[in-house]
């Protein structure tokens, strides 16, 4: 056994290693909290239902850019730290860019995330989609009206 | 540090540290070899074997040791359900055992025998009657666990024990959560199989024993040399062994004094919890639970996200979800007492030992207000 056990820790048991940048987000997570009805104009509620991790995002979105947003979420400190990375890298984009974030892109902005752990960031990024989804359908009636 | 984690392991003793070295150093004999150092290595053994064997009211030839609670388990369980097979094939247990108790059943059900898992009420307690009702005529083995490790709420192992013993059923309890923690003796509960396990009593890791009451059928898992009156082939750990009978006798026989110093501390972290914390519930609180363990659901926060906050404290605890080794299901005990999915997430288990003191049970409080505050803030779920 030469494997140094930072490098992987999936392979030393069921032990978690988290790095310095999660846990920083974990400990202290970016965007956190809740918008008014006024305030954002894409929302949306998702859980993981192999775990339970529970995730609120708002967004606002002008001129076709996440300007601002905001998370509450009830879960792991992967899904805490990956919830608040990915709003770190959805703040500023456009719509398209956004669209186009992915959980690996999560991971990579944490620096690694526990082979185990893996499907506590996909909760964000799926926030982030179906609250853009969310914008987009609102869109669509607003300029329907 | 903190360490509030006495139910995963404990610190080895001093005392049992001192008796362990000479077997280590110059008393380093095959206690099945001829000469003066394989004597001394013998009776060091014999003599733990009777010091164990009083811990638990039992006999010496009744004392198998092992390489621990898991062991000890799957030989009580395999070791008695092959020696019994021809008689019938059907073994009862409950919802609630550890992992060692409940993945060996899982096995034997895989070679074809069947198994019946009995459940708990919401306070993690087995009715007796309950399991006198699943009795069939092919039933051969019952296997409750004692004390159980996750919420310290203790079993009618006396009741339970009569049952099996008016039947004709052999009696196995995994007792690894409770020897040293509460007292535990063979007759009082007719145990005919009963794990204990060393570190969990101050004593090393890697060692336990099994008791196993005379004439009890019983066939050895791990086949070899003529160990372990033939139950248990391979060369005696002699250290471990004197190490584990030690630790037993000194946890026995400081039970009187322990136990109630243990009950007050836990009663003081739960009391100041209950009145400092909104929306926290103490799992198996109504049922007799050992005197060092208080299991905790905080609503709306993650169990894992609060252990690792009391980590950066460096605080000791664990958690009631199992997701901690990155396995996504909630705890099956929390679950079969009815938890929700949410509530068992939001669990976590402190487990006192002899050396915690009062100041740390009230800077653990002061650290488990902040991290809920925190958590919280961030969360989801309203409380």
């Amino acid at each position: 056994m030469d494997a140094n056990p930072t490098e992987s820790p999936q392979q030393w048991g069921p032990i978690l290693f988290y790095n310095e940048t999660l846990i920083d987000h974990f400990s202290n997570p970016r965007n956190v909290g809740e918008m008014t009805e006024d305030e954002a104009n894409g929302y949306s509620l998702i859980s993981d239902p192999s775990c339970g991790d529970q995730m609120k995002l708002w967004i606002k979105v002008v001129a076709n850019r996440i300007v601002d947003i905001k998370f509450k979420s009830f879960g792991c400190p992967g899904a805490i730290a990956s919830s608040s990375m990915m709003t770190v890298l959805a703040r500023g984009k456009t719509i398209e860019e956004a669209k186009r974030l992915t959980d690996d892109d999560v991971i990579e902005g944490l620096g690694g995330i526990p082979e185990r752990k893996k499907h506590c960031s996909l909760l964000g990024v799926g926030a982030l989609h179906e609250a853009i989804k969310d914008y987009e359908q609102r869109e669509i009636s607003r300029k329907k009206k | 540090m903190i360490y509030l984690d006495h139910n995963a392991t404990t610190p080895l003793h001093p005392k049992v540290f001192d008796a362990m070295i000479p077997y280590l150093k110059e008393h380093f004999g095959n206690a099945s070899s001829y000469y003066r150092i394989a004597r001394e290595a013998r009776a060091a053994i014999e003599n733990a074997r009777k010091k164990a064997a009083e811990c638990i009211g039992a006999k010496p030839d009744e004392i198998v040791f092992t390489s621990g609670g898991t062991e000890s388990d799957n030989l009580a369980l395999r070791g008695a359900a092959h020696a019994l097979r021809k008689k019938g094939n059907h073994i009862i247990t409950s919802s609630i055992e550890h992992h060692a108790v409940l993945n060996t059943c899982k096995n034997l059900e895989k070679e074809g025998f069947n198994i019946t898992f009995v459940p708990v009420d919401s306070n993690g307690l087995i009715d007796p009657d309950d399991i006198r009702k699943r009795i069939t005529s092919e039933t051969i083995l019952m296997s409750v666990i004692a004390a159980n490790n996750e919420t310290g709420v203790i079993q009618p192992l006396s009741d339970i024990g009569a049952i099996a013993r008016e039947k004709g059923i052999i009696f196995h309890t995994d007792a690894v959560q409770a020897v040293g923690k509460i007292p535990v003796q063979v007759e009082t509960i007719s145990a005919d199989l009963l794990s204990f396990s060393g570190h969990k009593f101050y004593g090393p890791k890697g060692v336990g024993a099994l008791y196993i009451r005379k004439d009890t059928p019983i066939t050895p898992i791990l086949t070899g040399g003529h160990h372990e009156y033939n139950l248990r082939a391979g060369t005696e750990n002699t250290a471990a062994i004197v190490g584990f009978a030690e630790a037993a006798s000194i946890a026995v026989s400081s039970l009187e004094e322990m136990s109630p110093q243990m009950a007050a501390l836990r009663d003081r972290l739960e009391k100041r919890i209950m009145e400092t914390i909104d929306g926290v519930k103490i799992n198996g609180l109504n049922a007799p639970r050992v005197p060092n363990t208080s299991n905790i659901s905080f609503s709306s926060i993650d169990g894992e996200s609060i252990l690792l906050h009391l980590d950066l404290k460096d605080i000791c605890a664990s958690s009631g979800s199992a997701c901690t080794t990155g396995s996504p299901e909630p705890s099956h005990v929390l679950s079969a007492m009815g938890l929700t999915l949410m509530d068992a997430q939001s669990t976590v288990r402190f487990s006192l030992g002899k050396e915690n003191t009062e100041d740390e049970i009230d800077l653990t409080v002061e650290a488990l207000i902040e991290i809920a505050g925190k958590l919280r803030k961030i969360s989801s779920i309203t409380v």
